[in-house]
């Protein structure tokens, strides 16, 4: 039976708050709640795919540290749950920007992905890199240690905004298997459950690591995959977009005709496997978008051939950046794509891209979007 | 009764009023104080110091009678006048801010 689907909830993580764009199946016209917890930075906000309305955010400060909120009304009200983040064991070292050993210390969660049949298990990507997870709603967290213990921890680097896990896929076909990302460690996959991992990142090639094909140490962006296909997944990594077919065993490149293959976001539509997003950026110090052209770019056949996707955006004099977690697309048909920026506007198509419109203009950066299809 | 003043976002955080008042057993210093706070207020822990060290955030400071006590160690004893309840202790947010 088709799921019935009578709107969508865009949830907004900025520099300065959380905000909640709400609005029907149409999308035409949308509602803001927020900033909810105003000041401070929210790195993540992300709902339950089995209980839309428990909502997790990442919450943090310079000044107070981390904290974790818990929502069970769709974001209308939240309570804090445990901050506690301890590595398990003795944390040891990784490199530092100057190749010496550091220690491991927690400084913040980049990103919150809960489990897809446990509104209460959730998995929290951290910096310093690490894997954890909640079983209870976020009374407690646990690390996965296997992640930093495999191995090859004490060479991970971290990238220019911290050694950050900022992505985690779970497999929907596989219970045990995740794949996560590391800047700038690379990308890893567990089998079971997080007791075990290897790194997946063969194929990657970086020319500004001293040995290009290494098997570790390489600054993946984002990676991304269509649920209906999870051994197939899409890489924004700090140049280069890449393609796996083999759930990141071994990978190509499909940058294909892009103006420039840096970038951060890398996205799938919701119903098209084959169909991809990625926003190009200039660099490497730079960060915007190549000619101040905000363009969104597709490509319709996983990669290698892609076409720019210019409506509603702007066309000139355009400086900002759309950073890693800042896009998403909603399960609706038309496919729904959205995406922040660090100018603070959240864009929306409700045609997979076609055209855009300014959900909203004036936010605080954006560091993170996602959406949920509400029943 | 012990009075302490929270800073903006921890007030918000612990729905706590601008000022508020704690019992502590035994001799009156930071970490007394503080194990009261966030006995009182959970949600509090891991916000002023450090989960596993217990040190002080670098960016929170603690005044009393007109003075800085961020750097003197959790366990010497505060102001007679903040035991007593005279005076408040306060715990501030460093003026560390602008970068965003």
């Amino acid at each position: 039976m088709k799921e019935t689907i009578n709107g969508v909830r865009v949830l907004v993580g900025t520099r300065k708050g959380a905000f909640v764009l709400t609005s029907d199946g149409k999308r035409e016209r949308w509602d803001v709640s927020g900033p909810h917890f105003a000041g401070w930075e929210i790195y993540h906000v992300k709902g339950s795919p089995v209980d839309p309305n428990r909502l997790y955010a990442s919450q943090s400060s310079s000044w107070f540290g981390q904290l974790i909120q818990r929502s069970d009304d769709g974001g209308q009200t939240w309570a804090p749950v445990d901050n506690k983040f301890v590595y398990e064991g003795v944390p040891g070292t990784h490199q530092w920007y100057d190749g010496k050993p550091h220690p491991w210390e927690f400084k913040r969660v980049w990103h919150l992905e809960p489990s897809l049949t446990d509104p209460d298990t959730v998995y929290a990507g951290v910096e310093d890199a690490a894997l954890f997870r909640t079983t209870d709603g976020g009374g407690s967290w646990q690390e996965l240690e296997g992640l930093r213990g495999h191995g090859s921890g004490s060479r991970w680097q971290p990238g220019a905004g911290g050694m950050c896990l900022h992505t985690i896929l779970l497999d929907p076909s596989a219970p045990g298997r995740i794949f996560i990302a590391i800047s700038s460690a690379g990308a890893f996959r567990t089998d079971d459950a997080g007791e075990t991992w290897k790194p997946i990142n063969q194929g990657l090639k970086s020319e500004y690591i001293p040995d290009p094909d290494a098997e570790v140490g390489h600054c993946v962006h984002r990676i991304a995959m269509h649920p209906s296909r999870p051994g197939v997944l899409f890489m924004q990594k700090h140049w280069d977009v890449m393609r796996s077919d083999n759930a990141g065993d071994l990978w190509h490149e499909v940058s294909g005709n892009l103006p420039t293959d840096f970038g951060f976001v890398i996205d799938v539509h919701a119903h098209e496997p084959e169909t991809i997003y990625v926003v190009p950026i200039k660099s490497d110090s730079l960060h915007f978008p190549p000619d101040g052209k905000l363009r969104v770019y597709r490509s319709r056949t996983g990669g290698n051939e892609w076409e720019a996707l210019t409506k509603g955006l702007p066309q000139n004099d355009c400086y900002v950046n759309v950073l890693r977690d800042a896009m998403a697309v909603d399960s609706l048909d038309p496919c729904g794509v959205y995406f922040g920026t660090t100018g603070g506007q959240v864009y929306g198509s409700s045609n997979a891209g076609d055209s855009w419109t300014p959900i909203v203009r004036d936010l605080p950066a954006v560091l993170s979007v996602e959406v949920q299809a509400l029943p | 009764m012990i009075r302490v003043v929270l800073p903006a976002h921890l007030r918000t955080l612990s729905r706590a009023g601008g000022e508020v008042t704690i019992d502590v057993e035994g001799p009156v210093t930071q970490r007394s104080i503080l194990d009261a706070l966030e006995a009182r207020y959970p949600m509090l822990k891991g916000t002023l110091r450090d989960h596993v060290t217990q040190e002080r955030r670098p960016f929170v400071r603690f005044f009393a009678c007109e003075e800085d006590f961020s750097h003197e160690p959790p366990d010497t004893p505060l102001p007679e006048a903040v035991a007593r309840g005279a005076e408040p202790f306060l715990i501030v947010g460093a003026i560390a801010g602008g970068c965003w």
